[in-house]
């Protein structure tokens, strides 16, 4: 699958099927940090991505004060 | 984890929400966003219903995410947008503030720091030796504060969350800052000169908030302000996030366990320290000196 991290903006190829819980241990991503995002919807912790999924993998915590 | 909607049963579930051990589907999360926000709002008096309110917008998540709640609960809500002048960030920002806008056929107030005061942030940093942030805050306050009153508006609402509010609270806490732990509330009532100031998404933390943006299709900027990395309100809030993880619910019991049981403590720190105010002799706001901080950074960065 695709997977599509932000800031900085990169691109991993990672194999699939594979549960989000595991993409997130796997990528070192605490799951409270982040949404897991397929097309115009969220898979949950425990959702399951194929292998010819588009994911992005997008950081929730901004800094400005 | 019970794996269907808390609310409807059903279960095409999109996100689980460890604080309130819960999960939902996309209508009842959306559903329960819009219900914390009118609770916030109505826990903390913020707003007379029919109320004109002025959104504060910047194109991010939070505060997209705020104005399209309040018209959705009916409030006569406009945005208000602060062109900062600081590069691409602004310019994507202000795009992303335009675009929902037009989508939701609301009002917008643009206020452009370089057209309408000859200045940007980062020459204000660079000449006033600070960080961008100490310039980009005391404008903020200032023009809110002043297109409000101009504009008719009771009350300023902003797009503070939960996490924010959390990690604001941990660093007043840190350094025993009485006077910041005085003013720290979600509502700023009304003063000679100064609008209510409200922050109806306390009730509320970022990854909410940008769940909300996603399924609402809502497009918010992504990219952070350049200036935001690295800064101690961030560092707070990861600190605070290693605790939540441990046990979820603690930034909520954090905040609003001081609303409830500690704020009271510090409020006449806050009444001593209030010197009285006059109109500043440029622009007529509330102020302590002859002139106000925003007309005096105005004077010094403009002129050079
Ligand atoms: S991070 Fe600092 S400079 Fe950037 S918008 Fe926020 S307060 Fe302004
Ligand atoms: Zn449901
Ligand atoms: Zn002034």
């Amino acid at each position: 699958m695709k997977v599509l991290l932000r800031n900085p903006r990169r691109d991993l190829e990672i194999e699939g099927p594979k549960r989000v819980s595991a993409l997130l241990s796997e990528l070192g991503v605490r799951r409270e940090s982040v949404l897991v995002i397929r097309g115009d919807t969220l898979v949950p912790h425990d959702g399951l991505l194929q292998d010819d999924d588009q994911v992005e993998i997008r950081p929730v915590i901004s800094g400005g004060a | 984890m019970a794996r269907t909607c808390r609310r409807c049963r059903a279960t095409d579930v999109v996100i689980e929400l460890r604080r309130h051990n819960a999960s939902f589907c996309k209508e009842c999360f959306r559903h329960h966003v819009r219900e914390q926000v009118r609770r916030a709002i109505d826990d903390f008096d913020m707003l007379v219903p029919g109320e004109r309110v002025l959104v504060a917008v910047s194109g991010g998540k939070d505060s997209l995410a705020l104005w399209d709640i309040l018209l959705d609960l009916g409030y006569e809500a406009d945005g208000l947008y602060l062109g900062l002048g600081i590069g691409e960030y602004s310019d994507s920002s202000g795009e992303a503030t335009r675009t929902f806008a037009a989508r939701r056929q609301a009002r917008l107030v643009e206020i452009d720091l370089p057209t309408d005061h000859g200045f940007d942030i980062p020459t204000a940093a660079a000449v006033t030796k600070r960080v961008p942030c100490s310039a980009c805050g005391l404008s903020k306050r200032h023009l809110f504060n002043s297109a409000a009153r101009d504009g008719g508006y009771a009350v300023v609402a902003t797009g503070h969350n939960l996490d924010d509010e959390a990690a604001v609270l941990l660093g007043n806490v840190l350094r025993w800052d009485a006077d910041y732990l005085g003013r720290q509330q979600p509502v700023l009532p009304a003063t000679d000169g100064f609008v209510r100031k409200v922050k109806p998404l306390v009730r509320l933390d970022e990854r909410e908030m940008a769940a909300y943006c996603v399924l609402s299709g809502i497009d918010y900027i992504v990219e952070e302000c350049p200036n935001a990395v690295g800064n101690k309100h961030l560092g707070y809030k990861e600190a605070l996030n290693v605790i939540e993880d441990q046990s979820p619910g603690s930034k909520n019991s954090f905040y609003f366990g001081f609303l409830a049981r500690a704020a009271d403590r510090f409020n006449q720190d806050t009444a001593a320290d209030q010197g009285a105010l006059v109109a500043c002799a440029s622009c007529g706001s509330p102020t302590t000196g002859t002139v106000c901080a925003f007309c005096k950074l105005v004077e010094k960065v403009v002129q050079v």
